[in-house]
């Protein structure tokens, strides 16, 4: 991708990171793990289960530290010490797990913790402007006065993906954002990345779904067992990107696909390593 | 709705009316509907304790017809306002989901103090109980400390301070075992006497119906002007003039006999206090945060560990608070003071009153109506003659059946997609 390349080199990097590890007691989350992301680019992080991007997303979010290395943001060496640093920094992520509170409604979970004027709250101010967030991610949201717990997993996740638009931040980090989503609303979620990538912002995103990174990522980093295994561009073969995150031409995913194949009487694909 | 603004709203949808899917209670048969359905889901807010309240008066009053005569009703406003106070802190711990068991033993240790310096030592009484206010503070950040930095689970910390300032209480008092504090002073006569005069609470009661129509009116016009959606004069008025209604109802009944206690008024001031805290300020909106999913709220950037300081502050100022109004509603500072049923009358009162065991769910008022209900209780077995044997029992009972009603009206919840 030509496009990219060119954006790469101009526009400013807003995240590097050099030789992040985590170490859980014995065992090791990652190692030497380098990540550089740049100010309008989409960034997809890919990898098996325990490949150990969820641990990533969580140190650039200050949830876990590194147990070593250093992480740059916008040009300058910073120590994510926890979760508000993240955010004061300009790094707004999207967990997983989502983070919300059920027992409040969507307003309030929208502006947790950056509630408008804090002695006398500006509940007329909140609700427009959460309105305004999840018009412009055409969210249906029944009523932002509902507390969540009365949402669907769908609609959760918009919550949680306005909420991160609030602080417009710098970077965001959106950890398997259109897993629990229908078909319109991932595509709708996909529309958004790309609308906050051409402001200017940095995405990082996690998915398991290739053809979602395909469609969105301007570049495709692979993890592996807490190691950096490759960097491949969208137009990266299906198989490129299956044996990178497993490490092995020979894996379950084409065994399947050879089996199928000679199935329906067709010559298995040949096999390469990245 | 008027055939107009019904027009109007079709030509312009509101901002938060947009969705066909959702049903919006209209006027004021919509808004008993919408109730309705809300306590069908399991939530309940404080209807079990209206109920449960009409229960028990009924039954007291046929047993006993003094029971709602109105000197009975002052008497029950004073002794209400002392474990009052103390229910209002369990509140405040009870909405981050944990929970203070020395409450009984700090507002004893309070009242104490209080005697000690102000009565044995000569030091001015305002100073007295400064000194124990600060010293519940003290207690409070011990607690916080012990549970941010060490982990310790709050109830087991709280019951170590249970019994270490009970001791302390009782070495404070030491041989003699009581003080009498002077029947004559200003303290006393403020928990003992003095009620407020018929004007100033029938002003008092106009208050709280008068604030909230101006207030909601006024949201109301914001809203509008926002483009979204204004709440309808008709139950903008109605509530305001129920309340208002039944509150001067109140204040005459009671203007029969003696009035409305002004160390009563203090506690209601201090709920009201407590409630715009808890709802209209963002702390209160972190406490319930905190108290919903603890880490959803440290992922937002909120201060947890000063979440939890506050709370714990609050809960053991408000037991020694309620300690000193107390001293002053029994006119001494004793060994016993504190101990018994206080602490578990405050924790009962504010579970009863709505306020969840688990966390992320409940309000000031809960104090106020769960002691109401508590104190009751203890009033109508009193006018029976019934033992303190037999009270504990009863109480007990009360707060059993109040947390089974919280643990199924929170399962019922969960099940039909409410927190």
């Amino acid at each position: 991708m030509d496009r990219t390349q060119d954006l790469r080199d101009t526009r400013e990097l807003v995240l590097s990171l050099r030789g992040i590890s985590k170490h859980f007691g014995a065992v090791s989350a990652l190692t030497d793990i380098d990540l550089d992301v740049h100010a309008g680019e989409v960034v997809a992080l890919v990898g098996d289960n325990g490949a150990g991007k969820s641990t990533l997303v969580k140190i650039l979010a200050g949830v876990h530290q590194p147990s070593s290395g250093s992480i740059t943001f916008r040009d300058k060496p910073v120590t994510l010490a926890d979760p508000s640093a993240a955010l004061g920094l300009g790094i707004a992520t999207v967990f997983q797990d989502l983070a919300l509170c059920e027992n409040l409604d969507v307003v309030a979970n929208i502006f947790l913790g950056r509630e408008l004027s804090p002695y006398r709250l500006d509940e007329v101010s909140m609700e427009l402007k959460a309105w305004t967030l999840l018009n412009e991610l055409s969210a249906r949201i029944p009523s932002v006065r509902e507390p969540v717990a009365s949402l669907s997993g769908g609609q959760r996740q918009t919550v949680a993906i306005a909420r991160s638009l609030l602080l417009e931040p710098k970077l965001i980090l959106l950890d398997e954002p259109t897993a629990a989503l229908g078909v319109a609303q991932t595509a709708e979620v996909l529309d958004l990345i790309e609308r906050v990538r051409d402001r200017g912002l940095g995405v990082i995103m996690i998915s398991h779904n290739m053809e979602d990174v395909r469609a969105v990522a301007d570049r495709i980093v692979v993890l592996r067992l807490g190691r950096n295994n490759g960097v491949f561009e969208p137009d990266a073969s299906n198989q490129e990107l299956v044996s990178a995150i497993t490490g092995a031409a020979n894996n379950s995913v084409s065994r399947r696909a050879s089996r199928r194949q000679a199935q329906t009487g067709q010559a298995p694909a040949p096999e390469r390593r990245p | 709705m008027t055939k107009g603004a019904e027009q109007n709203t079709q030509a312009a949808p509101l901002l938060d009316r947009s969705d066909e899917r959702v049903k919006h209670a209209e006027g004021i048969g919509g808004s008993v509907r919408a109730f309705w359905d809300r306590v069908r889901s399991g939530d309940l807010g404080s209807l079990p304790v209206v109920v449960g309240l009409a229960i028990i008066w009924t039954v007291f009053q046929s047993l006993n017809p003094v029971f709602l005569a109105p000197n009975n009703l002052v008497n029950l406003l004073f002794d209400c306002s002392t474990v009052g106070v103390i229910a209002l802190g369990i509140v405040c711990i009870l909405i981050v989901g944990e929970i203070d068991l020395s409450v009984g033993s700090v507002s004893g240790f309070a009242s104490a103090l209080v005697g000690v310096l102000w009565v044995n030592q000569g030091w001015p009484v305002s100073i007295a109980i400064l000194a124990a206010l600060l010293f519940g503070a003290l207690i409070g950040a011990l607690y916080a400390v012990l549970f941010n930095r060490f982990g310790m689970p709050s109830f087991v910390a709280t019951l170590a301070g249970l019994l270490s300032i009970l001791g302390l209480q009782l070495y404070l008092l030491g041989s003699t075992g009581s003080i009498n504090l002077p029947y004559e002073a200003p303290l006393v006569n403020f928990g003992q006497l003095l009620v407020m005069p018929d004007p100033v609470s029938y002003a008092l009661a106009a208050l709280p119906g008068i604030v909230m129509f101006v207030l909601g009116y006024r949201t109301a016009a914001r809203r509008r002007e926002a483009g979204l959606s204004p709440q309808p004069l008709s139950s903008l008025l109605l509530r305001p003039v129920v309340v208002t209604v039944v509150l001067e109802f109140i204040v005459y009944y009671l203007n029969l006999d003696r009035g409305i206690p002004w160390m009563f008024g203090l506690f209601v001031g201090l709920v009201v206090v407590m409630n715009y805290a808890l709802t209209r300020t963002k702390w209160g909106r972190q406490m319930l945060a905190v108290g919903g999913n603890r880490e959803a709220a440290r992922r937002a950037g909120i201060n947890v560990r000063f979440i939890y300081m506050t709370a714990f502050v609050l809960c053991s100022s408000l037991a020694a608070a309620g300690g000193i109004l107390s001293a002053a509603r029994l006119a001494s500072a004793s060994q016993q003071a504190g101990t018994g049923d206080v602490n578990l009358n405050a924790i009962a009162a504010a579970v009863i009153g709505g306020t969840s065991l688990f966390g992320g769910r409940g309000s000031a008022y809960s104090a106020l109506l769960g002691i109401i209900v508590i104190q009751s209780i203890a009033s109508g077995l009193t006018l029976l003659d019934l033992s303190s044997s037999l009270r504990y029992m009863i109480t007990g009972a009360v707060l059993a059946i109040a947390v089974i009603v919280d643990s199924l009206a929170r399962r019922s919840r969960a099940s039909h997609g409410r927190a």
